[in-house]
Protein backbone atom coordinates (compact mmCIF):
# COMPACT_ATOMS: atom_id res chain seq x y z
CA UNK A 1 0.00 0.00 0.00
CA UNK A 2 1.14 3.46 -0.65
CA UNK A 3 1.36 6.54 1.46
CA UNK A 4 -1.71 8.71 2.39
CA UNK A 5 -1.75 11.97 3.98
CA UNK A 6 -3.52 11.69 7.43
CA UNK A 7 -4.04 13.71 10.41
CA UNK A 8 -1.65 12.35 13.22
CA UNK A 9 -4.50 11.24 15.68
CA UNK A 10 -6.77 9.83 12.79
CA UNK A 11 -3.64 7.71 11.85
CA UNK A 12 -3.17 5.96 15.27
CA UNK A 13 -6.54 4.85 15.28
CA UNK A 14 -6.73 3.01 11.72
CA UNK A 15 -2.91 1.70 12.96
CA UNK A 16 -4.90 0.04 15.40
CA UNK A 17 -7.54 -1.57 13.71
CA UNK A 18 -4.85 -2.23 10.82
CA UNK A 19 -2.80 -4.08 13.62
CA UNK A 20 -5.86 -5.98 14.60
CA UNK A 21 -7.42 -4.79 17.68
CA UNK A 22 -11.16 -4.02 16.94
CA UNK A 23 -12.20 -2.97 20.40
CA UNK A 24 -12.03 0.68 21.32
CA UNK A 25 -13.32 2.35 24.42
CA UNK A 26 -12.61 6.20 25.42
CA UNK A 27 -14.34 9.24 26.62
CA UNK A 28 -13.56 12.57 25.15
CA UNK A 29 -10.97 14.99 25.37
CA UNK A 30 -8.64 17.69 23.90
CA UNK A 31 -6.01 16.89 21.46
CA UNK A 32 -6.94 13.58 20.66
CA UNK A 33 -10.70 13.35 20.43
CA UNK A 34 -10.67 12.58 16.82
CA UNK A 35 -9.11 9.13 17.90
CA UNK A 36 -12.64 8.36 19.22
CA UNK A 37 -15.23 10.64 16.27
CA UNK A 38 -12.33 8.35 13.90
CA UNK A 39 -13.17 4.66 15.71
CA UNK A 40 -16.93 5.88 15.91
CA UNK A 41 -17.60 5.30 12.14
CA UNK A 42 -14.63 3.00 11.66
CA UNK A 43 -15.08 0.35 14.06
CA UNK A 44 -18.74 -0.34 13.03
CA UNK A 45 -17.51 -1.00 9.55
CA UNK A 46 -14.90 -3.99 10.60
CA UNK A 47 -17.49 -5.80 12.97
CA UNK A 48 -15.53 -4.05 15.94
CA UNK A 49 -16.96 -2.78 19.45
CA UNK A 50 -16.87 1.47 19.99
CA UNK A 51 -18.06 2.95 23.20
CA UNK A 52 -17.90 6.40 24.52
CA UNK A 53 -17.72 5.62 28.57
CA UNK A 54 -18.77 8.22 31.32
CA UNK A 55 -15.22 9.01 32.53
CA UNK A 56 -11.78 7.78 31.79
CA UNK A 57 -12.03 6.18 35.19
CA UNK A 58 -14.85 3.56 34.12
CA UNK A 59 -12.84 3.69 30.66
CA UNK A 60 -9.89 2.07 32.69
CA UNK A 61 -11.86 -0.33 34.00
CA UNK A 62 -13.58 -1.19 30.52
CA UNK A 63 -10.33 -2.19 29.21
CA UNK A 64 -9.21 -4.03 32.13
CA UNK A 65 -12.50 -6.11 31.62
CA UNK A 66 -12.38 -6.51 27.66
CA UNK A 67 -8.59 -7.49 28.13
CA UNK A 68 -8.83 -9.73 30.93
CA UNK A 69 -11.25 -11.84 29.08
CA UNK A 70 -9.05 -12.14 26.34
CA UNK A 71 -9.48 -9.39 23.01
CA UNK A 72 -7.13 -7.10 21.96
CA UNK A 73 -8.31 -3.53 23.36
CA UNK A 74 -7.27 -0.13 23.49
CA UNK A 75 -7.75 3.82 24.86
CA UNK A 76 -6.62 7.36 24.05
CA UNK A 77 -7.16 10.48 26.31
CA UNK A 78 -5.07 13.04 27.04
CA UNK A 79 -3.39 14.04 30.51
CA UNK A 80 -6.18 14.81 32.81
CA UNK A 81 -7.92 11.61 31.61
CA UNK A 82 -5.09 9.16 31.72
CA UNK A 83 -4.50 10.29 35.52
CA UNK A 84 -7.99 9.42 36.13
CA UNK A 85 -7.36 6.23 34.30
CA UNK A 86 -4.55 5.29 36.33
CA UNK A 87 -6.06 3.01 38.78
CA UNK A 88 -7.23 1.16 36.61
CA UNK A 89 -3.46 0.85 34.74
CA UNK A 90 -2.10 -0.48 38.24
CA UNK A 91 -4.57 -3.22 38.64
CA UNK A 92 -4.69 -4.03 34.85
CA UNK A 93 -0.11 -4.26 35.96
CA UNK A 94 -1.16 -6.59 38.42
CA UNK A 95 -3.50 -8.78 36.98
CA UNK A 96 -1.29 -8.83 34.10
CA UNK A 97 -3.11 -8.13 31.40
CA UNK A 98 -2.47 -7.13 27.71
CA UNK A 99 -3.72 -3.23 26.94
CA UNK A 100 -2.53 -0.23 25.34
CA UNK A 101 -2.80 2.92 26.45
CA UNK A 102 -2.23 6.03 24.24
CA UNK A 103 -1.72 9.62 26.01
CA UNK A 104 -1.55 12.83 23.76
CA UNK A 105 -0.30 14.60 26.07
CA UNK A 106 -1.27 18.38 27.08
CA UNK A 107 0.35 20.79 29.66
CA UNK A 108 -0.14 20.43 33.62
CA UNK A 109 -0.64 20.82 36.06
CA UNK A 110 -4.64 20.60 36.74
CA UNK A 111 -6.04 21.39 33.18
CA UNK A 112 -3.15 23.53 32.47
CA UNK A 113 -3.40 23.52 28.68
CA UNK A 114 -4.00 22.24 25.44
CA UNK A 115 -0.50 22.58 23.60
CA UNK A 116 2.25 19.94 22.99
CA UNK A 117 3.90 19.22 26.01
CA UNK A 118 5.99 16.02 27.85
CA UNK A 119 4.57 17.02 31.28
CA UNK A 120 4.16 13.72 32.06
CA UNK A 121 7.10 12.05 31.46
CA UNK A 122 7.16 11.26 35.21
CA UNK A 123 3.49 9.83 35.55
CA UNK A 124 4.29 7.32 32.00
CA UNK A 125 7.81 5.68 33.11
CA UNK A 126 7.67 5.69 36.88
CA UNK A 127 4.05 4.74 37.77
CA UNK A 128 0.93 7.35 37.94
CA UNK A 129 -0.75 4.71 39.78
CA UNK A 130 0.07 2.75 43.51
CA UNK A 131 2.20 -0.20 43.62
CA UNK A 132 5.39 -1.45 41.81
CA UNK A 133 4.52 -1.28 38.31
CA UNK A 134 6.01 0.00 35.19
CA UNK A 135 4.55 0.01 31.35
CA UNK A 136 6.35 -0.37 28.50
CA UNK A 137 6.57 3.36 27.27
CA UNK A 138 6.96 4.17 23.40
CA UNK A 139 7.09 7.87 22.25
CA UNK A 140 7.04 8.57 18.72
CA UNK A 141 8.68 11.71 17.08
CA UNK A 142 6.09 11.98 14.40
CA UNK A 143 2.81 10.43 12.53
CA UNK A 144 5.21 7.35 10.43
CA UNK A 145 7.04 6.50 13.65
CA UNK A 146 3.00 6.68 15.80
CA UNK A 147 1.84 4.11 13.05
CA UNK A 148 4.11 1.95 13.72
CA UNK A 149 4.95 2.09 17.20
CA UNK A 150 0.55 1.57 17.35
CA UNK A 151 0.83 -1.65 15.18
CA UNK A 152 4.02 -2.86 17.26
CA UNK A 153 1.98 -1.93 20.56
CA UNK A 154 -0.58 -4.86 20.61
CA UNK A 155 1.77 -8.01 19.87
CA UNK A 156 4.62 -6.66 22.68
CA UNK A 157 1.49 -5.98 25.14
CA UNK A 158 0.57 -9.49 24.82
CA UNK A 159 4.32 -10.35 24.85
CA UNK A 160 4.63 -8.88 28.37
CA UNK A 161 0.80 -9.11 29.28
CA UNK A 162 1.67 -5.40 30.47
CA UNK A 163 0.31 -2.50 29.33
CA UNK A 164 2.22 -0.08 26.34
CA UNK A 165 1.26 3.55 26.68
CA UNK A 166 2.15 5.39 23.83
CA UNK A 167 3.06 8.58 24.29
CA UNK A 168 3.23 11.61 22.17
CA UNK A 169 1.76 15.49 22.34
CA UNK A 170 -0.69 17.61 20.61
CA UNK A 171 1.60 18.29 17.65
CA UNK A 172 1.66 14.87 16.52
CA UNK A 173 -1.84 14.47 17.03
CA UNK A 174 -3.05 17.09 14.91
CA UNK A 175 -0.27 17.17 12.53
CA UNK A 176 -1.05 15.72 9.05
CA UNK A 177 1.80 13.82 7.53
CA UNK A 178 1.98 11.28 4.77
CA UNK A 179 2.13 7.63 6.76
CA UNK A 180 2.47 4.12 5.29
CA UNK A 181 0.60 0.76 7.13
CA UNK A 182 3.53 -1.87 7.45
CA UNK A 183 1.89 -5.06 6.15
CA UNK A 184 4.69 -6.75 8.20
CA UNK A 185 3.29 -5.20 11.43
CA UNK A 186 0.08 -6.71 11.12
CA UNK A 187 -0.02 -9.36 13.61
CA UNK A 188 -2.97 -11.97 15.05
CA UNK A 189 -3.63 -11.91 19.05
CA UNK A 190 -2.27 -14.28 20.70
CA UNK A 191 -4.34 -17.29 22.66
CA UNK A 192 -4.81 -16.81 25.86
CA UNK A 193 -6.37 -19.98 27.28
CA UNK A 194 -4.09 -20.44 29.91
CA UNK A 195 -4.98 -17.27 32.17
CA UNK A 196 -7.73 -15.54 30.57
CA UNK A 197 -11.41 -15.21 31.68
CA UNK A 198 -12.64 -15.78 28.66
CA UNK A 199 -15.24 -18.72 30.01
CA UNK A 200 -14.77 -22.41 30.61
CA UNK A 201 -16.64 -23.53 27.59
CA UNK A 202 -14.62 -21.03 25.31
CA UNK A 203 -11.73 -22.55 25.79
CA UNK A 204 -12.65 -26.24 26.38
CA UNK A 205 -11.59 -26.68 29.75
CA UNK A 206 -13.40 -27.70 33.86
CA UNK A 207 -11.04 -25.02 35.67
CA UNK A 208 -12.34 -21.57 36.12
CA UNK A 209 -9.19 -18.63 35.47
CA UNK A 210 -9.15 -15.71 37.63
CA UNK A 211 -7.76 -12.61 36.59
CA UNK A 212 -6.39 -10.85 40.15
CA UNK A 213 -4.36 -8.70 41.75
CA UNK A 214 -4.72 -9.70 45.23
CA UNK A 215 -2.42 -11.48 47.58
CA UNK A 216 -2.50 -11.53 50.74
CA UNK A 217 -0.09 -13.78 51.34
CA UNK A 218 3.41 -11.48 52.03
CA UNK A 219 5.53 -14.11 50.43
CA UNK A 220 3.15 -14.45 47.81
CA UNK A 221 2.69 -11.11 46.74
CA UNK A 222 6.59 -10.55 47.02
CA UNK A 223 7.23 -13.37 44.20
CA UNK A 224 3.93 -11.80 42.45
CA UNK A 225 6.40 -8.30 42.65
CA UNK A 226 9.55 -10.41 41.66
CA UNK A 227 7.92 -11.79 38.76
CA UNK A 228 6.79 -8.30 37.35
CA UNK A 229 10.33 -7.09 38.25
CA UNK A 230 11.79 -9.73 35.82
CA UNK A 231 9.13 -9.03 33.12
CA UNK A 232 10.62 -5.47 33.08
CA UNK A 233 14.16 -6.53 33.08
CA UNK A 234 13.08 -8.82 30.31
CA UNK A 235 11.94 -5.51 28.62
CA UNK A 236 15.46 -3.44 29.14
CA UNK A 237 17.16 -6.72 27.22
CA UNK A 238 14.49 -7.21 24.35
CA UNK A 239 12.51 -4.19 23.25
CA UNK A 240 14.70 -1.20 23.93
CA UNK A 241 14.61 1.02 21.39
CA UNK A 242 16.14 4.34 20.62
CA UNK A 243 18.09 6.74 17.91
CA UNK A 244 21.79 7.61 17.62
CA UNK A 245 22.17 10.72 15.61
CA UNK A 246 25.12 12.07 14.58
CA UNK A 247 26.55 9.77 16.86
CA UNK A 248 29.92 8.62 14.86
CA UNK A 249 31.64 12.11 14.77
CA UNK A 250 33.58 14.01 17.40
CA UNK A 251 30.78 16.01 18.67
CA UNK A 252 31.23 18.33 21.44
CA UNK A 253 27.89 18.24 23.02
CA UNK A 254 24.85 15.37 23.23
CA UNK A 255 21.56 16.17 23.61
CA UNK A 256 19.01 13.44 24.74
CA UNK A 257 15.28 14.35 23.66
CA UNK A 258 12.17 12.70 22.70
CA UNK A 259 9.11 12.71 20.82
CA UNK A 260 8.49 15.99 19.11
CA UNK A 261 11.11 18.36 20.81
CA UNK A 262 13.65 16.06 19.18
CA UNK A 263 12.16 16.72 15.60
CA UNK A 264 13.58 20.76 16.49
CA UNK A 265 16.70 19.34 17.76
CA UNK A 266 17.51 17.08 14.95
CA UNK A 267 17.23 20.30 13.03
CA UNK A 268 19.46 22.20 15.17
CA UNK A 269 21.97 19.69 14.51
CA UNK A 270 22.39 19.73 10.98
CA UNK A 271 22.11 23.26 10.86
CA UNK A 272 25.18 23.69 13.66
CA UNK A 273 26.91 20.80 11.63
CA UNK A 274 27.12 23.20 8.34
CA UNK A 275 28.50 25.92 10.91
CA UNK A 276 31.15 23.48 11.84
CA UNK A 277 29.75 22.49 15.01
CA UNK A 278 29.07 18.97 15.65
CA UNK A 279 26.63 18.09 17.80
CA UNK A 280 24.89 13.81 18.96
CA UNK A 281 21.65 13.26 19.82
CA UNK A 282 20.17 10.02 21.80
CA UNK A 283 16.76 10.10 21.04
CA UNK A 284 15.17 7.15 23.64
CA UNK A 285 12.26 5.77 21.30
CA UNK A 286 11.09 3.68 24.52
CA UNK A 287 11.08 5.69 27.74
CA UNK A 288 10.75 2.82 29.62
CA UNK A 289 12.83 0.66 29.18
CA UNK A 290 15.08 3.88 29.15
CA UNK A 291 18.12 3.64 26.91
CA UNK A 292 20.96 4.64 29.99
CA UNK A 293 23.53 2.54 28.97
CA UNK A 294 23.61 3.94 25.30
CA UNK A 295 23.77 7.25 26.38
CA UNK A 296 26.37 6.56 29.08
CA UNK A 297 28.68 5.50 26.43
CA UNK A 298 27.64 8.49 24.00
CA UNK A 299 28.65 11.01 26.70
CA UNK A 300 31.65 9.56 27.80
CA UNK A 301 32.67 9.89 24.47
CA UNK A 302 36.14 12.20 24.46
CA UNK A 303 35.03 15.09 22.34
CA UNK A 304 31.69 15.36 24.50
CA UNK A 305 31.80 18.29 26.68
CA UNK A 306 28.55 18.49 27.93
CA UNK A 307 25.51 16.57 27.96
CA UNK A 308 22.01 18.31 27.17
CA UNK A 309 18.38 16.72 28.17
CA UNK A 310 15.84 19.22 26.48
CA UNK A 311 12.09 18.19 26.54
CA UNK A 312 8.75 19.76 27.29
CA UNK A 313 8.94 20.01 30.68
CA UNK A 314 10.35 21.51 33.83
CA UNK A 315 13.24 18.78 33.27
CA UNK A 316 12.18 15.21 33.82
CA UNK A 317 13.66 13.18 31.80
CA UNK A 318 16.87 15.22 33.16
CA UNK A 319 16.59 12.67 36.31
CA UNK A 320 17.28 9.81 33.85
CA UNK A 321 19.84 11.11 32.08
CA UNK A 322 21.88 12.19 35.21
CA UNK A 323 21.63 8.98 36.16
CA UNK A 324 22.83 7.32 32.91
CA UNK A 325 25.40 9.89 32.94
CA UNK A 326 26.60 9.12 36.30
CA UNK A 327 28.52 12.65 36.88
CA UNK A 328 30.98 11.95 34.09
CA UNK A 329 29.34 14.46 32.11
CA UNK A 330 27.80 18.12 33.39
CA UNK A 331 24.36 17.98 32.40
CA UNK A 332 22.12 20.58 32.57
CA UNK A 333 18.32 20.69 31.18
CA UNK A 334 16.51 23.31 28.81
CA UNK A 335 12.86 22.92 27.86
CA UNK A 336 9.42 24.54 27.93
CA UNK A 337 6.35 23.97 29.93
CA UNK A 338 3.71 26.36 28.31
CA UNK A 339 2.95 24.86 24.92
CA UNK A 340 5.75 26.65 22.80
CA UNK A 341 8.52 24.54 21.73
CA UNK A 342 11.74 26.09 21.46
CA UNK A 343 12.65 26.75 17.97
CA UNK A 344 15.91 25.70 15.95
CA UNK A 345 17.49 28.65 16.62
CA UNK A 346 17.09 28.77 20.62
CA UNK A 347 18.63 24.81 20.59
CA UNK A 348 21.75 26.66 18.48
CA UNK A 349 22.21 29.25 20.83
CA UNK A 350 22.11 27.36 23.83
CA UNK A 351 24.48 24.38 22.52
CA UNK A 352 26.59 27.15 21.67
CA UNK A 353 26.35 29.17 25.31
CA UNK A 354 28.34 25.83 26.40
CA UNK A 355 30.66 25.79 23.62
CA UNK B 1 -32.05 -43.66 46.78
CA UNK B 2 -32.44 -40.54 44.37
CA UNK B 3 -30.98 -37.05 46.17
CA UNK B 4 -33.48 -34.55 46.93
CA UNK B 5 -30.45 -31.99 47.92
CA UNK B 6 -27.42 -31.23 47.00
CA UNK B 7 -24.18 -28.68 46.95
CA UNK B 8 -25.12 -26.59 43.45
CA UNK B 9 -22.41 -27.50 41.00
CA UNK B 10 -21.11 -24.11 40.95
CA UNK B 11 -20.48 -24.09 44.32
CA UNK B 12 -17.21 -25.17 45.42
CA UNK B 13 -15.94 -27.12 48.72
CA UNK B 14 -14.25 -24.38 50.51
CA UNK B 15 -14.82 -23.64 53.78
CA UNK B 16 -15.87 -20.15 53.66
CA UNK B 17 -14.77 -17.25 55.67
CA UNK B 18 -17.55 -15.43 56.52
CA UNK B 19 -19.00 -14.55 60.15
CA UNK B 20 -21.77 -16.94 61.68
CA UNK B 21 -24.55 -15.37 60.69
CA UNK B 22 -23.28 -13.55 57.62
CA UNK B 23 -25.81 -13.58 54.35
CA UNK B 24 -23.05 -13.88 51.86
CA UNK B 25 -22.70 -17.51 51.81
CA UNK B 26 -27.03 -17.53 51.40
CA UNK B 27 -26.38 -15.21 48.65
CA UNK B 28 -23.45 -17.21 47.33
CA UNK B 29 -25.58 -20.59 47.10
CA UNK B 30 -28.91 -18.57 45.50
CA UNK B 31 -26.38 -17.43 43.06
CA UNK B 32 -24.80 -20.66 42.30
CA UNK B 33 -28.15 -22.58 41.88
CA UNK B 34 -29.46 -20.04 39.65
CA UNK B 35 -26.40 -20.87 37.07
CA UNK B 36 -26.83 -24.62 37.65
CA UNK B 37 -30.04 -24.23 36.81
CA UNK B 38 -29.76 -22.27 33.59
CA UNK B 39 -26.79 -24.45 32.75
CA UNK B 40 -24.44 -21.35 32.09
CA UNK B 41 -21.77 -22.25 34.50
CA UNK B 42 -18.79 -22.82 31.72
CA UNK B 43 -19.62 -19.67 30.14
CA UNK B 44 -20.15 -17.07 32.80
CA UNK B 45 -17.71 -14.68 33.97
CA UNK B 46 -18.26 -13.16 37.49
CA UNK B 47 -16.76 -9.56 39.09
CA UNK B 48 -15.74 -10.04 42.53
CA UNK B 49 -16.37 -6.72 44.47
CA UNK B 50 -14.11 -5.05 47.31
CA UNK B 51 -15.31 -5.94 50.39
CA UNK B 52 -15.74 -8.71 52.36
CA UNK B 53 -16.82 -11.23 49.32
CA UNK B 54 -13.53 -10.20 47.40
CA UNK B 55 -13.10 -13.66 47.40
CA UNK B 56 -16.27 -15.03 46.16
CA UNK B 57 -13.82 -16.54 43.43
CA UNK B 58 -12.57 -19.11 46.25
CA UNK B 59 -16.98 -20.13 46.21
CA UNK B 60 -18.23 -20.03 42.91
CA UNK B 61 -16.78 -22.24 40.02
CA UNK B 62 -17.25 -20.24 37.65
CA UNK B 63 -14.23 -17.67 35.32
CA UNK B 64 -13.90 -14.22 37.43
CA UNK B 65 -11.87 -11.27 37.69
CA UNK B 66 -11.33 -9.41 40.09
CA UNK B 67 -12.98 -5.32 40.57
CA UNK B 68 -11.78 -1.96 41.82
CA UNK B 69 -13.41 -0.76 44.56
CA UNK B 70 -16.85 -0.04 42.84
CA UNK B 71 -15.67 -0.63 39.49
CA UNK B 72 -16.78 -4.13 38.70
CA UNK B 73 -20.38 -2.88 36.38
CA UNK B 74 -17.53 -1.05 33.97
CA UNK B 75 -15.53 -4.17 33.71
CA UNK B 76 -18.75 -6.06 33.34
CA UNK B 77 -19.38 -4.01 30.54
CA UNK B 78 -15.98 -3.87 28.94
CA UNK B 79 -16.23 -7.93 28.53
CA UNK B 80 -19.84 -8.25 27.54
CA UNK B 81 -19.38 -5.88 25.04
CA UNK B 82 -16.33 -7.47 23.38
CA UNK B 83 -17.96 -10.95 24.38
CA UNK B 84 -21.74 -10.70 24.47
CA UNK B 85 -21.85 -14.35 23.77
CA UNK B 86 -20.55 -14.76 28.00
CA UNK B 87 -22.55 -14.10 30.84
CA UNK B 88 -21.45 -11.75 33.41
CA UNK B 89 -22.39 -10.84 36.84
CA UNK B 90 -20.93 -8.73 39.21
CA UNK B 91 -21.44 -9.10 42.86
CA UNK B 92 -21.27 -6.10 45.05
CA UNK B 93 -21.51 -4.75 48.75
CA UNK B 94 -22.67 -1.34 49.41
CA UNK B 95 -20.27 0.83 49.52
CA UNK B 96 -18.88 -0.52 46.63
CA UNK B 97 -21.91 -0.23 44.56
CA UNK B 98 -23.76 2.73 46.27
CA UNK B 99 -20.74 4.98 47.27
CA UNK B 100 -17.70 4.95 45.75
CA UNK B 101 -19.17 3.14 42.17
CA UNK B 102 -21.96 5.00 42.47
CA UNK B 103 -21.37 6.41 38.66
CA UNK B 104 -20.43 3.37 37.11
CA UNK B 105 -23.30 1.14 38.15
CA UNK B 106 -25.68 3.91 36.90
CA UNK B 107 -24.17 4.56 33.73
CA UNK B 108 -23.82 0.80 33.40
CA UNK B 109 -27.33 0.34 33.90
CA UNK B 110 -28.55 3.27 31.81
CA UNK B 111 -26.73 2.07 28.95
CA UNK B 112 -28.73 -1.13 29.69
CA UNK B 113 -25.58 -2.88 29.46
CA UNK B 114 -26.88 -6.52 29.72
CA UNK B 115 -25.28 -8.17 32.39
CA UNK B 116 -26.82 -8.68 36.06
CA UNK B 117 -25.38 -7.08 39.57
CA UNK B 118 -26.42 -8.95 42.76
CA UNK B 119 -26.13 -6.01 45.27
CA UNK B 120 -25.42 -6.72 49.04
CA UNK B 121 -27.22 -4.51 51.36
CA UNK B 122 -26.05 -4.83 54.62
CA UNK B 123 -26.52 -0.95 55.66
CA UNK B 124 -22.75 -1.14 56.72
CA UNK B 125 -18.96 -1.28 55.45
CA UNK B 126 -18.22 -5.05 56.58
CA UNK B 127 -14.58 -5.26 55.57
CA UNK B 128 -13.19 -2.22 56.91
CA UNK B 129 -14.67 -3.26 60.15
CA UNK B 130 -18.09 -1.34 60.23
CA UNK B 131 -17.87 2.33 59.07
CA UNK B 132 -21.25 4.25 58.00
CA UNK B 133 -22.21 3.42 54.60
CA UNK B 134 -25.01 5.56 52.12
CA UNK B 135 -27.13 2.67 53.39
CA UNK B 136 -26.71 2.90 56.98
CA UNK B 137 -29.69 3.72 58.75
CA UNK B 138 -30.66 6.64 60.41
CA UNK B 139 -29.86 6.79 64.09
CA UNK B 140 -27.67 3.59 63.20
CA UNK B 141 -24.25 3.35 65.15
CA UNK B 142 -20.85 2.74 63.21
CA UNK B 143 -17.38 3.84 64.22
CA UNK B 144 -17.93 6.60 61.87
CA UNK B 145 -21.36 7.33 63.17
CA UNK B 146 -20.60 6.56 66.86
CA UNK B 147 -23.48 8.85 67.94
CA UNK B 148 -25.94 7.28 65.02
CA UNK B 149 -26.49 8.36 61.53
CA UNK B 150 -27.57 12.39 61.53
CA UNK B 151 -29.57 12.53 58.59
CA UNK B 152 -28.91 16.69 59.05
CA UNK B 153 -25.82 15.77 58.61
CA UNK B 154 -25.37 13.02 55.71
CA UNK B 155 -28.78 12.45 54.69
CA UNK B 156 -31.01 10.04 54.39
CA UNK B 157 -29.90 6.35 53.38
CA UNK B 158 -29.97 5.40 49.34
CA UNK B 159 -32.41 3.09 48.02
CA UNK B 160 -30.40 1.55 45.15
CA UNK B 161 -33.42 -0.33 43.46
CA UNK B 162 -35.82 2.65 43.75
CA UNK B 163 -33.12 5.42 42.00
CA UNK B 164 -31.74 2.95 39.24
CA UNK B 165 -35.93 1.82 38.45
CA UNK B 166 -36.31 5.62 37.89
CA UNK B 167 -34.06 5.51 35.05
CA UNK B 168 -35.81 5.10 31.59
CA UNK B 169 -34.18 2.20 29.73
CA UNK B 170 -35.85 -1.04 30.24
CA UNK B 171 -34.09 -3.50 32.75
CA UNK B 172 -35.46 -6.01 35.40
CA UNK B 173 -34.36 -3.90 39.00
CA UNK B 174 -36.15 -6.12 42.29
CA UNK B 175 -35.20 -6.15 46.28
CA UNK B 176 -35.21 -8.94 48.13
CA UNK B 177 -34.10 -10.50 50.95
CA UNK B 178 -32.73 -13.76 52.66
CA UNK B 179 -32.83 -12.93 56.53
CA UNK B 180 -35.31 -15.75 57.19
CA UNK B 181 -36.30 -19.38 55.37
CA UNK B 182 -39.38 -17.81 53.90
CA UNK B 183 -37.66 -15.08 52.11
CA UNK B 184 -35.09 -17.03 50.60
CA UNK B 185 -37.15 -18.99 48.18
CA UNK B 186 -38.41 -15.44 46.55
CA UNK B 187 -35.14 -14.21 46.42
CA UNK B 188 -33.86 -17.20 44.88
CA UNK B 189 -36.82 -16.63 41.89
CA UNK B 190 -35.55 -13.29 41.76
CA UNK B 191 -31.49 -14.07 40.86
CA UNK B 192 -32.81 -16.68 38.36
CA UNK B 193 -34.83 -14.20 36.34
CA UNK B 194 -32.10 -11.70 36.57
CA UNK B 195 -29.55 -14.43 34.81
CA UNK B 196 -32.51 -15.61 32.53
CA UNK B 197 -33.18 -12.25 30.97
CA UNK B 198 -29.19 -11.79 30.59
CA UNK B 199 -29.36 -15.22 28.72
CA UNK B 200 -32.26 -14.10 26.58
CA UNK B 201 -30.23 -11.13 25.60
CA UNK B 202 -33.19 -8.44 27.11
CA UNK B 203 -32.01 -6.07 29.68
CA UNK B 204 -29.49 -5.39 32.24
CA UNK B 205 -30.88 -6.84 35.74
CA UNK B 206 -29.94 -6.37 39.39
CA UNK B 207 -31.03 -7.49 42.40
CA UNK B 208 -30.77 -5.93 45.61
CA UNK B 209 -30.64 -7.98 48.78
CA UNK B 210 -31.64 -7.03 52.32
CA UNK B 211 -28.56 -8.38 54.09
CA UNK B 212 -27.19 -8.56 57.84
CA UNK B 213 -23.75 -8.01 59.37
CA UNK B 214 -23.79 -9.00 62.99
CA UNK B 215 -20.31 -8.85 63.29
CA UNK B 216 -20.11 -5.26 62.75
CA UNK B 217 -23.80 -4.54 64.37
CA UNK B 218 -22.56 -5.39 67.33
CA UNK B 219 -25.23 -8.02 67.27
CA UNK B 220 -26.08 -11.77 67.77
CA UNK B 221 -27.14 -13.71 64.47
CA UNK B 222 -30.78 -13.92 66.13
CA UNK B 223 -30.54 -10.00 66.82
CA UNK B 224 -29.38 -9.26 63.39
CA UNK B 225 -31.90 -10.71 61.99
CA UNK B 226 -34.63 -9.10 63.70
CA UNK B 227 -33.05 -5.37 63.64
CA UNK B 228 -33.40 -6.04 59.89
CA UNK B 229 -36.84 -7.20 59.76
CA UNK B 230 -37.77 -3.99 61.98
CA UNK B 231 -35.67 -1.43 60.79
CA UNK B 232 -34.46 -1.97 57.29
CA UNK B 233 -37.44 -3.51 55.91
CA UNK B 234 -40.01 -1.01 56.32
CA UNK B 235 -37.25 1.11 54.63
CA UNK B 236 -36.21 -1.11 52.04
CA UNK B 237 -39.02 -2.35 50.50
CA UNK B 238 -39.43 -5.83 48.86
CA UNK B 239 -40.06 -6.23 45.61
CA UNK B 240 -39.83 -5.34 41.90
CA UNK B 241 -39.43 -2.26 41.10
CA UNK B 242 -39.08 -2.56 37.58
CA UNK B 243 -39.26 -5.09 34.71
CA UNK B 244 -38.21 -5.66 31.44
CA UNK B 245 -42.24 -6.27 30.20
C1 LIG C 1 -10.11 2.86 46.43
C2 LIG C 1 -10.36 2.15 47.70
N1 LIG C 1 -10.85 2.83 48.77
C3 LIG C 1 -11.09 2.19 49.93
C4 LIG C 1 -10.86 0.85 50.07
C5 LIG C 1 -11.08 0.18 51.41
N2 LIG C 1 -12.30 -0.66 51.45
C6 LIG C 1 -12.22 -1.98 51.28
S1 LIG C 1 -13.70 -2.75 51.41
C7 LIG C 1 -14.47 -1.30 51.75
C8 LIG C 1 -15.94 -1.25 52.06
C9 LIG C 1 -16.65 -2.51 51.83
O1 LIG C 1 -17.97 -2.40 52.21
P1 LIG C 1 -19.14 -3.00 51.35
O2 LIG C 1 -18.99 -2.66 49.94
O3 LIG C 1 -20.41 -2.54 51.98
O4 LIG C 1 -18.97 -4.58 51.45
P2 LIG C 1 -19.04 -5.56 52.70
O5 LIG C 1 -17.64 -5.68 53.19
O6 LIG C 1 -19.96 -4.93 53.72
O7 LIG C 1 -19.55 -6.83 52.15
C10 LIG C 1 -13.57 -0.24 51.75
C11 LIG C 1 -13.93 1.16 52.03
C12 LIG C 1 -10.33 0.16 48.93
N3 LIG C 1 -10.04 -1.14 48.97
N4 LIG C 1 -10.11 0.84 47.79
S1 LIG D 1 -17.91 -8.52 58.61
FE1 LIG D 1 -20.11 -8.53 58.22
S2 LIG D 1 -20.33 -8.70 55.98
FE2 LIG D 1 -18.24 -9.27 56.53
S3 LIG D 1 -18.28 -11.49 56.73
FE3 LIG D 1 -18.59 -10.64 58.77
S4 LIG D 1 -20.77 -10.49 59.00
FE4 LIG D 1 -20.38 -10.77 56.83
Amino acid sequence: MGKVLMKGNEAIAEAAVRAGCLNYFAYPITPQSEIAEYLSRRLPEVGGVFLQGESEVAVGYMIFGASGCGQRVFTSTSSPGFSLMSEAVSYITGAECPAVFVNIVRGGPGLGGILPSQADYFQAVKGGGHGDYHLLVMAPDGVQEAVEMMMMAFPLAEKYRNPVLILGDGLIGQMMEPVEFPENLRSEPTNKDDWASNGMATRNSDTPNLVKSLFLDPRALNDHNLKLKAKYERMMREDLRYEAYNADTDYQALIVSFGTMSRVCRTAIDALKRQGIEVGMIRPQTLFPFPEKAIHEAAIRPSCKVVLSIELNMGQMLEDVQRAVLGERPVHWHGNAGGDIPSPEDIMDLVKSFL
Amino acid sequence: MAKTFQKPESLTDRYMHYCPGCTHGVIHRLVAEAIDELGIRKRTVGIAPVGCAVMVYDYIACDFQEAAHGRAPAMATGIKRVRPDLIVFTYQGDGDLASIGMGEIVHAANRGEKFTTIFVNNAIYGMTGGQMAPTTMPGQKTTTSPMGRNVDEVGMPIRIAELLSSLVTPGYITRQTVIRPKYILKAKEAIKRAFAYQVEGKCFSLVEVVSTCPTNWGMTPVEAVDWAEKTMLPYYRLGDFKTPE
